[in-house]
């Protein structure tokens, strides 16, 4: 494991091919820094991993609040820009008599549509409240807290749960 | 009776003894002679079935046979013979399996002194006898002896034995099952819902009276209104009309209420009396050990608690509503018929009896035929759960045709099965039909007789009529009942017999309190059979808290069972073994397994994410703590690497996993409960050199520190084992570390030479 002044002392910059890289104390760099959530639906903003191009971990954080304000605005704009999950806030309707389902959904990046081959499998029960939809391209939707959706979401979504 | 006997139970038994033979024995006694072990004989040397007794004491062993077998089992006191042999040093008894019976010889120096036989049900007594008589040849004290000895635990139930007794009086009466039918059973489960049945069966005679009353006012209504009314049309008012149709309404409006009150209500309880019998039969398959399970079909077991509990509930929510629903309109038109006129009632229930008869031939041959449908369709299961989760191993084969055929042919014995039964009650409904065609008939007839001769009202006729075909058509339905019954008797009989099973590995009655052990194993004499197979036997091993133990040997030596004894899987047939000092069978089970953390050749993961997985012996275990083990069993990167992380989904079998992330999974999950006691179970056949390295590594962190018991095909990955056990036929052959067993040229050096050898050719091959 690291040690908080190793965690504190490198830095992290974005060089000209947008690509992210860590330079340690001694000089040292990493160029293709990827973060990675660790628990990216169950506990998305704490427990991350910075990890070299290899998948070789480089440093481990439990809580982005260990980062330095510079370090932590680049990773999670990093995040941001690599991570596709879009966040259900709205099922509109689902044609479901026979697989493939066709689905109708206004999630937080804007309206979409999907079908879904296995519904019985696709879509998933992610702990206690969150769930998540996977269609039949392999793209995931996931909603964070079924409690949250409205009335007509949950009453289509009981049909599968 | 001479001498005193150690205990009160071990006197009962001698006493349990056949009294002819047992009586004998003491006669011969000297005055200080006690009995200390006896064996009851069932076999004589020509392994004709014949009684007799060997008895040990301390100094003589005893023996008393009938002297002829007779046909009759009670021996006559004549015909009793009573031999003895001094117990001297240098003789010894010998108990061993021999062509599907057991025998004892007892020898000297010299040879062969006597032999004796008997059932195989009597080994392990007579391996008791010969152990004593060892003892005793040693010239050891009994009093030595018994020190020696650990306490004996009853292998069934727990509770600590007395020194010699062989059974335990605690569950030694086999109980036998109760005669009532299963379904009688289910009011076990109905019990704690009693008050809401009762407000079902309220509802129900509510609703069924409230039924019977709307054709009750069409006599009053055809002879009081309607006929008068056709034959005087100028008399006629018609508001009479109005009121015995509103009436007639209002009844029906409360029998539609009730009835949907009572189905309801009759219903939940039917689901709630399933949703617990399906809980308890899983809880109680859970408790039984892995010889339970060895012996069943996975297709079986899902069968019996899916099916036949859905079946019942069916039966309970459905087939019994309806009949007791019959019963009460059965009775209560029965009783309304009676008060109109008892004569023409006799007449009507003509067939009853003939019906009643009917049923009764019909019933057994109908239970038959379900009991075997229902056992065609557990097997028909029981192909698809073994060929679907090895459809890898069809496929490779390209045997996909034989599995549909093996599926085909159990489908067709499910069509057979249920089309004889079929036929059967085929055949019976549509003669109770018939039956209760004539039943009608009947009233008819004699009906329109009494109405010519004036004893009966047209309206008399009608209400009867109306009445009698209701009447028989809840015969008819009910018919049905003897059907449905036999049914969910078969399923019921299934689930029982489940729940009827004790579990072989017994929490004890009072548990030794235990929250860490320190690690310390020691088996004393274990034994092990499965049936009467001897698995293992005199295994003697003192393992020191922290310490690594390599367990080598062919296959088939002994090695796996070895370690799922230490598990309790099973428990032990003979000796015992202890863990920090105390018989394991003494800890509570839980307690106990949590001590212990097992990686598996095969690493099963559950459908869940991947940190539930590591989190499966602790759910209560932080993030943090999960990624922590994940390091140390060095999954955390490629955990990373997963398109959820540690969220994760893996499915049943971890498909979308290798084989060696599968088994640094499982290594996490052993690492996460930080168990004192370690069990490797050729955690490292069937991965690639590369990932070995990753496990070895992983391995290295999971052992420190604690006591480890490995199993190993490959030589090689023992290296750090502070001690190599070898294992040949279910014995211990060597002991020691590496080099000091490789310098002694025995077994274990043959092994890893014979495996040096093929690694090289393996070499030279690739090159």
């Amino acid at each position: 494991m690291n040690t908080i002044s190793e965690k504190s002392a490198f830095f992290l910059s974005r060089n000209g091919w947008g690509r992210l890289v860590l330079t340690w104390p001694d000089g040292r760099s990493v160029e293709g820094v990827v973060p990675i959530r660790a628990f990216p639906i169950s506990a998305p903003d704490g427990f991350l991993s910075l990890c070299d191009g290899d998948g070789h971990e480089l440093l481990f954080f439990e809580s982005l609040d260990e980062l330095a304000p510079q370090a932590r605005s680049l990773i999670e704009e990093e995040l941001a820009r690599r991570e596709f999950l879009p966040i259900v806030l709205r099922i509109v309707r689902v044609q479901a008599d026979t697989d493939p389902a066709h689905w109708r959904v206004i999630t937080d990046r804007g309206p979409t549509e999907f079908f879904m081959e296995d519904s019985d499998n696709d879509v998933r029960r992610l702990g206690t409240n969150s769930i998540l939809l996977i269609d039949s391209q392999g793209t995931r939707y996931l909603i964070p807290d079924v409690r949250r959706l409205d009335t007509v979401s949950r009453r289509i979504l009981d049909r599968y749960l | 009776m001479r001498g005193v006997l150690s205990t009160a139970n071990q006197n009962h038994e001698w006493q349990q003894l056949p009294p002819e033979l047992r009586e004998a024995v003491e006669k011969s006694f000297s005055a200080q002679e006690t009995p200390l072990v006896w064996l009851e004989l069932d076999l004589d040397a020509q392994l004709r079935y014949a009684p007799g007794l060997l008895v040990l004491t301390a100094g003589k062993l005893w023996e008393a046979t009938a002297d002829k077998a007779e046909p009759e089992r009670t021996v006559s006191r004549q015909a009793v013979q009573v031999r003895s042999w001094p117990v001297l040093p240098g003789m010894k008894l010998h108990a061993e399996e021999y062509g599907g019976a057991g025998r004892l010889l007892l020898l000297d120096a010299s040879g062969l002194v006597q032999e004796w036989r008997f059932t195989s049900g009597r080994l392990l007594a007579a391996r008791r006898l010969a152990a004593r008589f060892k003892q005793l040849a040693q010239g050891k004290s009994d009093s030595e002896s018994a020190a020696q000895e650990p306490p004996q635990v009853c292998p069934s139930c727990g509770s600590i034995l007395a020194a010699e007794q062989l059974s335990c009086p605690e569950c030694s009466t086999i109980r036998a099952k109760p005669a009532v039918h299963s379904l009688y059973r289910l009011i076990d489960f109905a019990r704690p819902q009693k008050w809401v049945v009762l407000l079902g069966f309220l509802l129900m005679v509510g609703s069924t009276t409230a039924g019977l009353i709307t054709p009750y006012l069409t006599k009053p209504l055809l002879d009081n209104v309607l006929i008068p009314a056709y034959e005087h049309p100028e008399a006629a008012d018609f508001s009479q009309v109005w009121w015995y149709l509103s009436g007639m309404a209002g009844a029906a409006l409360l029998a539609w209420f009730l009835s949907w009150a009572r189905t309801y209500v009759l219903a939940w309880v039917s689901e709630r009396i399933a949703m617990d019998l399906r809980n308890r039969t899983y809880e109680h398959l859970q408790s039984l050990s892995l010889e339970f399970f060895g012996g069943k079909r996975t297709g079986d077991l899902i069968s019996r608690v899916s099916t036949d509990t859905d079946r019942i509930c069916y039966f309970l929510s459905v087939n019994l509503l309806d009949f007791a629903n019959d019963v009460i309109m059965l009775l209560l038109i029965a009783g309304i018929l009676f008060t109109l006129d008892p004569l023409l009632t006799a007449a009507t229930l003509l067939p009853l009896p003939i019906i009643a008869a009917l049923v009764h031939r019909v019933r057994s041959r109908l239970r038959r035929g379900f009991a075997l449908g229902t056992r065609t369709w557990g097997e028909m299961t029981s192909v698809l759960a073994d060929a679907i989760p090895g459809i890898r191993v069809v496929k490779a084969f390209a045997q996909e045709r034989r599995e549909i055929e093996r599926f085909r042919a159990a489908n067709q014995r499910v069509f057979q099965a249920n089309c004889r039964v079929n036929a059967w009650w085929a055949f019976f409904e549509a003669t109770v039909v018939v039956l209760t065609e004539a039943g009608v008939l009947v009233v008819w007839a004699f009906g329109a007789w009494r109405v010519f001769h004036l004893d009966i009202t047209v309206g008399g006729l009608y209400l009867f009529t109306t009445y009698i075909s209701r009447f028989y058509g809840r015969l008819d339905s009910m018919s049905r009942m003897v059907a449905a019954m036999q049914r969910a008797g078969a399923s019921a009989q299934r689930i029982f017999a489940i729940l009827d099973r004790v579990p072989s590995v017994v929490e004890p009655h009072k548990p030794v309190p235990l929250v860490r052990v320190k690690g310390e194993v020691e088996f004393r004499n274990v034994g092990f059979h499965y049936g009467n197979r001897l698995v293992l036997h005199d295994i003697n091993l003192h393992v020191r808290p922290g310490e690594m133990i390599g367990l080598v040997g062919p296959s088939g030596a002994g090695k796996t069972t070895l370690v799922n004894l230490v598990c309790r899987f099973y428990d032990v047939s003979e000796g015992a073994i202890l863990v920090d000092g105390v018989d394991i069978r003494s800890y509570s089970i839980a307690e106990y397994r949590r001590n212990i953390g097992i990686v598996l050749q095969d690493p099963f993961l559950f459908y869940g994410t991947i940190a539930e997985n590591i989190a499966y012996g602790r759910p209560d275990a932080s993030r943090s703590e999960i990624i922590a083990a994940a390091r140390a069993a060095r999954a955390h990167e490629f955990i990373l690497q997963l398109p959820d992380a540690y969220d994760s989904l893996v499915g049943e079998r971890g498909q979308l996993l290798s084989g060696g992330e599968r088994q640094r999974i499982s290594i996490a999950r052993a690492l996460l409960i930080d168990p004192r006691i370690l069990i490797l179970d050729e955690a490292m056949s069937s991965v690639d050199t590369e990932t070995e390295r990753e496990i070895q590594l992983a391995v290295e962190n999971l052992v420190q520190g604690r006591t480890t018991i490995a199993i190993a095909h490959r030589l090689s990955t023992l290296r750090r084992a502070d001690r190599l056990v070898v294992l040949d036929q279910g014995r211990i052959v060597e002991i020691g570390p590496h080099e000091e067993l490789l310098r002694r040229g025995g077994a274990y050096a043959r092994l890893y030479h014979a495996q040096l050898e093929t690694a090289q050719q393996k070499k030279k091959v690739l090159v």
